[in-house]
């Protein structure tokens, strides 16, 4: 038997590392990459609950959550790819045109 | 059933069927080399025991004697990693597939089948969709560019039509209304092959299949005219064998899928005595996966190599808004039904 | 059995996610985050939600991160240099971070620490989500696949090289010359 409060600890330990690369690396694919940790890590949570209270809507988030992810995902990288083109470096700092540096 | 019992059952279940696969796929090869020799008047292997019978034993020999070679600036971590992965994610399919109904074996009742699952069609589009990483990682870490761009084709050719695949499938998994195979197989009882409702879906089926397992006419990410070996360029010895056994047992899976999905499975007539009833299931399931496979040794034998733009607008434009068609219209009839 | 899975295979998630942040090149990053997805399927097979363990399986790692892995592939990325950031943050960034996680956890622990799960109950059947699906949840399924489209033309979009107009004039006139050539020449 494995209590709930298990997996959610489990959840917001990938959360939170999910957080923290999306903080700390400098690389614009990993932290796209830590977007899709801390999604990982809510769906276990949703999944969780789902068992816990003996409902399916919680497995049907996790559906929804994963679509809106692969859209995100589609995106995402086709934003990478034009940066990328134009301005040839995938490095988070180095795009700070907006900025007044 | 105690669980000790249980692991040991599934134990002696696992060693057997990796023993019939792996020699499977040695005579496979053996009969690919002899039909697609006697296409093309050539006579096939013949020196190595009575009919070249024991060809694919001299070429297991010459595989573990090969020297392996690793190029230099190949990342080695995945350069190892992909063959095994590729091997790994073959074999796993096969866990799910079911040969024939309940037996009772040595006083043990059990299932012709490692295990049955509620969803092991969707565990073997799971592992086929993990078996990009195979063919992907091969070609990037071996830091050569026709196994990169060998690598590329064969990533983007599987993505595509594995679409088609799963969309192929939607129709048998309506009209059954399971995602078990052996639930596939029970739905078809009495002559119901869903061949006949959904030949459309079965023909789009194929052609997916054989894209997803790069077998000529789609072999675009090993075509050996244009970019050495592809992906597997890189690879010699037992690593480039890995590649080889993945392929063929990948072609296994996916004609047993057609069986079970497509063509009844082992539902056949029964006659005769105990023992013929006993074993016929099988035997049919066997004959019509040898089909299968034959079919992918004549097509070999027979069709050119597509380019690569043909391919890629074949999966797109045809094959996934006719199987989209073709779910639809399935469910519309199941609807009006 | 069921809390030794659960153990193995979540700390396997939780190493496959620190290995994401610690590795240099994006390659293995994302072949972490397979791991941890991989591990994570599994943890959803133990909470009887087969649908969606396979669905992770085929959707995120088989799609997702395939798509991952060819653009980094194909854009041919390296490891990127450090640059150096705030020396502020740096100190103050991981602690902070290790307090949010503490302040989740005991959170987790302090709301649900006492419920506990009925394990081995019976696995969630495919039939249900998709009635739940196709029933209750209609319109965000339909809103749902509008997004998805939205987003997949927006990739194409933005993905596609765009040929500046006069080069392509260009290259079309001197292709019909070479053709004009080539039919003079016979």
């Amino acid at each position: 038997m494995v209590p709930l409060s298990y997996y959610l600890a489990l959840s917001a330990i990938l959360f939170c590392l999910g957080v923290a690369g999306f903080l700390f690396k400098q690389d614009i694919i990993t932290v796209f990459i830590s977007i899709e940790l801390m999604l990982n890590g809510v769906n276990l949570a949703f999944v969780a609950f789902s068992h816990a209270l003996h409902q399916v809507a919680g497995n049907v988030f996790v559906f929804f959550v994963m679509v809106v992810a692969a859209a995100e995902a589609a995106v995402g990288l086709a934003i990478i790819i034009a940066v990328v083109r134009n301005r040839n470096t995938l490095a988070v700092d180095e795009l700070s045109q907006l900025g007044d540096k | 059933m105690t669980t000790t019992a249980f692991f040991l059952l599934s134990l002696v279940k696992c060693l057997v069927v990796l023993f019939i696969l792996l020699t499977a796929v040695a005579y496979i090869q053996l009969a690919e080399r002899k039909i697609v020799g006697r296409m093309q008047a050539r006579v096939g292997p013949t020196r190595v025991g009575p009919f070249g019978l024991l060809q694919p034993a001299a070429d297991a020999v010459k595989f573990i004697l090969k020297e392996d070679v690793t190029p230099d600036g190949a990342h080695k971590f995945l350069y190892v990693l992909a063959p095994i992965l590729a091997v790994v994610l073959a074999l796993l399919s096969v866990t799910v597939i079911p040969v024939g109904g309940m037996v009772q074996l040595f006083g043990v009742h059990t299932a012709l089948q490692l295990t049955d699952i509620d969803v092991g069609l969707l565990l073997i589009l799971a592992v086929t969709s993990m078996g990009v990483y195979g063919v992907v990682l091969a070609g990037w870490s071996s830091n050569s560019k026709y196994s990169l761009l060998g690598s590329l084709r064969g990533g983007s050719q599987m993505i595509s039509y594995e679409l088609s695949l799963g969309l192929a499938l939607i129709g048998p998994i309506m009209l059954a209304g399971t995602l078990s195979l052996r639930g596939m197989v029970e739905a078809q009882r009495h002559l119901h092959w869903f061949i006949f409702p959904q030949i459309v879906g079965f023909f789009i089926y194929l052609t997916a299949a054989f894209a997803e397992t790069n077998r000529i006419p789609f072999d675009l990410p090993e075509a050996e005219g244009e970019l050495g070996a592809g992906y597997h360029t890189e690879y010699s010895a037992m690593k480039f064998a890995m590649f080889f056994l993945a392929e063929y047992v990948n072609m296994i899976t996916v004609s047993c899928v057609a069986t079970l999905v497509f063509l009844g499975g082992w539902m056949g007539p029964l006659f005769g005595p105990v023992w013929l009833v006993a074993i016929l299931p099988t035997l049919y399931f066997l004959i019509k996966v040898s089909f299968f496979l034959f079919l992918y040794i004549w097509v070999r034998g027979t069709l050119p190599r597509f380019r690569y733009d043909q391919l890629m607008s074949f999966g797109w434009k045809v094959l996934v808004p006719l199987a989209l068609a073709n779910v639809m219209v399935t469910s519309l009839v199941i609807a009006l039904k | 059995m069921q809390l030794t899975l659960f153990l193995i295979f979540g700390a396997l998630a939780v190493a496959g996610a620190i290995n994401l942040l610690v590795q240099r090149h994006p390659i293995y990053s994302a072949l972490s985050l397979v791991t941890v997805m991989g591990a994570l399927a599994v943890e959803y097979l133990l909470l009887g939600a087969e649908f969606i363990a396979f669905v992770q399986i085929i959707v995120y790692a088989g799609a997702i991160m395939v798509l991952f892995v060819f653009v980094i592939m194909v854009l041919n990325a390296g490891e990127v240099i450090d640059q150096p950031r705030s020396r502020i943050a740096a100190f103050l960034g991981l602690p902070i971070l290790t307090l949010l996680a503490i302040e989740l956890i005991s959170r987790v622990y302090g709301d649900f620490g006492a419920t506990t799960l009925t394990m081995g109950s019976p696995m969630v059947q495919t039939g249900p989500i998709g009635q739940s699906l196709f029933h209750e949840f209609l319109l965000p399924f339909e809103v749902t696949s509008v997004l998805f489209l939205v987003g997949v033309l927006g990739a194409v979009v933005l993905a596609a090289r765009r040929e500046k107009p006069q080069v392509v004039a260009a290259t079309r006139q001197q292709h019909d010359q070479e053709k004009a050539m080539a039919a003079a020449q016979r």
